[in-house]
């Protein structure tokens, strides 16, 4: 099953992997992290298939993607 | 299995970049490289004046700052003293083709064995968004509120094209980090510049067309699309010398 870990603390909400991402899975959380910015969020996991291309767009690093 | 995580080589500290910002990402595959290359002990890198003034609190090497524009200088005297590192110098465009273009150009000349990233955002990005060299005929910053005028401003300078027609330089190159398949692009890229200076002892120079998202007010994505659809039409993306 494939998985992206997203760290809250370090996104800043640029949106970059949600236009990227090939499924649309990604949305803006509803609560900020501490510098102030609305993280990213993936609600449905299941239906990632691992591409990793939110990972490689990231400006900021701060997506791992996991495939097991 | 992780198929994609951050690279050791960045330090666990949050970028200062605006969000969006491309400097993230070449930051992240110069990490990568260098990783992959397993050169990390003995390179060292230059940083310039700039929005990536701080790029040594994130890339975990030896780094030298500069002031500006001096960046090819400061890199000459540590390759010539230090021949056995591998020296790299990551420059903006207000550094590298404004106040340090003579050193840009006299360092390719004498084709130094250096490899040079220099980061092409068309704006000044650290101080609010006024007009690069390289700001594009008719496009709006705070000191050309109009769009730049070549009768007025002049044309902007395209860095890759003068430097290849000098005789010292091995390997001159365009990319850009606009979209997934460019940024790939840009990895292939920058590891054969790092490649042509250790085992060449050869001079590279690699321009990667890059986003300021907040002073060109766009969204992230849209000012991606921008440097592929708008961007690509005065700075042709490719290999210059080789």
């Amino acid at each position: 099953m494939a998985e992206v870990i997203i760290d809250r603390e370090r996104c800043k909400g640029c949106l970059l992997c949600a236009s990227f991402c090939p499924k649309q899975l990604f949305t803006l959380s509803d609560k900020f992290n501490s510098s102030g910015y609305y993280p990213v969020e993936i609600k449905e996991m299941e239906k990632c298939s691992g591409c990793a291309v939110c990972a490689t767009v990231c400006p900021d690093v701060a997506i791992t993607a996991v495939d097991r | 299995m992780r198929v994609f995580e951050r690279p050791k080589m960045l330090k666990d500290k949050v970028f200062h970049y605006c969000p969006g910002c491309t400097h993230g990402i070449v930051h992240r595959l110069v990490a990568e490289i260098i990783e992959e290359m397993e050169i990390r002990e003995r390179t060292v890198g230059v940083c310039p004046v700039g929005c990536a003034v701080l790029a040594y609190d994130y890339l975990d090497i030896d780094m030298q700052e500069a002031s500006h524009g001096r960046a090819p200088a400061v890199a000459t005297g540590i390759k010539r003293v230090l021949p056995d590192r591998v020296v790299f110098t990551y420059q903006g465009d207000g550094d590298l083709a404004a106040i340090g273009m003579t050193e840009t150009v006299h360092t390719a000349a004498r084709g130094e064995p250096l490899t040079v990233i220099f980061i092409n955002n068309a704006i000044y990005g650290m101080t609010n968004g006024q007009m690069a060299p390289t700001t594009l005929l008719g496009q709006r910053t705070q000191t050309t509120p109009y769009g730049r005028n070549a009768a007025k401003e002049g044309y902007p300078i395209k860095v890759c094209e003068m430097l290849a027609t000098l005789d010292g330089p091995s390997y001159i190159a365009r990319v850009s980090v606009g979209s997934y398949k460019s940024i790939l692009n840009a990895r292939k890229v920058l590891r054969e510049a790092f490649r042509r200076q250790i085992e060449e002892n050869a001079y590279a120079l690699v321009e990667v067309l890059s986003t300021c998202p907040t002073n060109w007010s766009m969204k992230p994505r849209d000012a991606m699309d921008w440097i592929e659809n708008e961007m690509q039409e005065t700075f042709p993306v490719g290999i210059f010398k080789e």
